[in-house]
């Protein structure tokens, strides 16, 4: 379900990391729910596959030799007829992209839940552990706690809405953020708020009780 | 001059070939220009020889079992090509998950409009051209994006690609697709 009032996107590093295909799974797992929303970045991110393939096609041929019968071994493997690929059904129309109901292993009533405090709930995504996806809820009107960041942290609104000091985010919107800011997101009132965060480090909680959390919460 | 131009609408036609005819010449050529260049791809990306052998051929071997997939009025040969090895690389040599955003139907429409598939066909080749005339430290750069292991904020200064109007297109085509889709 595309969104057409998107107004944060992705960053064109983060779009080229994945056409590359060197990003953490937790982030490529960012990309792709964002480019089920927005139409703008899909077409960014397919234009660095274009930059790939150009690069691909203009390599040196020379540097590489195949195997002598690599030709004939590759007519076998087509002999052999296509390798099936089974995928779960996605639900349309979801509050969670096709990619998250993928990880989530169903819709968003089979998400599992953890309460980390003030009504605040997680989810942690399975991905590699080089970086962590988690789905977030904050109950409307709630504060997230103040924190800093280490590394790269991404977090996208699903349902419902946030602000922090400077702006506003609503389903589709990223907030990218880095390690020299610090903010308090602030959910929207009307709705009570989920979100897709990713981030490539541990978040730093500001405070001893939020660190006992942290420990315990794996965030 | 890019030593690939004008190749780009025969590469199209050798997949309408394999798709169509089961054309095992057409393969055999696309085989031949793009094998090694998908070989070279995953040596660079850390795969030892064997390794990075074996998954040229799963990779080309998609090819001809995906050929009905291949839009056209989306993408060049090179960049479908390249997508699948990306694909095959973080499948083998990462060993994760490729999570890919919602399909927009099942493969291209029917019959992809033949002026489309030629524009989209040109703004590749002027995107090569463009790639080529790149400050050599640039092009290196970016070429160590693709096919070394530079993390994204390693690549963060990488902007200012000559992609305007290959995006426009890619743009009309996914308005397209998803209007037929209505």
């Amino acid at each position: 379900m595309m969104e057409n009032n998107i107004k944060h996107h992705l960053t064109d590093d983060i779009l080229i990391g994945y056409a590359a295909g060197t990003l953490p799974e937790a982030f490529n797992l960012m990309v792709a729910a964002h480019l089920s929303l927005c139409d703008t970045c899909r077409a960014q991110a397919e234009s660095f596959d274009a930059v790939g393939g150009e690069i691909l096609d203009t390599a040196p041929a020379t540097d590489v030799m195949l195997e002598p019968g690599s030709f004939a071994a590759t007519m076998a493997l087509i002999a052999g007829g296509p390798v099936d690929e089974i995928r779960a059904p996605r639900v349309p129309d979801s509050i969670l992209p096709g990619p998250l109901q993928d990880y989530v292993g169903g819709d968003l009533a089979d998400v599992q839940w953890r309460g980390i405090g003030m009504g605040v709930k997680q989810a942690i995504l399975p991905t590699s552990r080089d970086a962590s996806a988690r789905l977030l809820f904050i109950p409307a009107g709630a504060a997230m706690p103040d924190h800093g960041h280490k590394g790269t942290e991404m977090t996208m609104v699903l349902q419902g809405a946030f602000q922090d000091e400077d702006d506003y985010f609503a389903r589709g919107d990223v907030e990218v953020a880095d390690s020299d800011m610090h903010h308090t997101p602030v959910a929207d009132i009307h709705e009570d708020c989920i979100c897709l965060a990713v981030s490539d480090a541990p978040l730093e909680f500001q405070g001893l009780l939020p660190k006992i959390v942290q420990r315990f919460a794996r965030i | 001059m890019n030593a690939n131009d004008g190749k780009r609408m025969l590469w199209v036609d050798h997949m309408y070939r394999i798709r169509d005819d089961q054309d095992q010449q057409a393969f055999a050529e696309l085989f031949a220009h793009f094998a090694p260049r998908v070989k070279g791809f995953l040596i660079n990306s850390g795969a030892d020889g064997s390794l990075a052998e074996e998954c040229a051929q799963e990779v080309l071997a998609t090819c001809w079992h995906k050929a009905h997939m291949f839009d056209p009025a989306r993408a060049s040969v090179a960049t479908w090509i390249f997508t699948i090895a990306r694909n095959r690389k973080i499948d083998v040599l990462r060993k994760q998950r490729r999570p890919e955003p919602e399909d927009l139907g099942w493969g291209p429409e029917e019959d992809p409009d033949q002026a489309d598939v030629m524009a989209l066909q040109q703004e590749s080749e002027q995107l090569g051209r463009a790639i080529a005339e790149l400050p050599a430290n640039q092009r290196e750069l970016i070429e160590k994006a693709y096919f070394g292991d530079l993390s994204h904020s390693e690549i963060a200064e990488q902007t200012g690609l000559p992609l305007g109007t290959i995006k426009s297109r890619i743009r009309l085509a996914l308005e397209r697709l998803r209007h037929a889709m209505k």
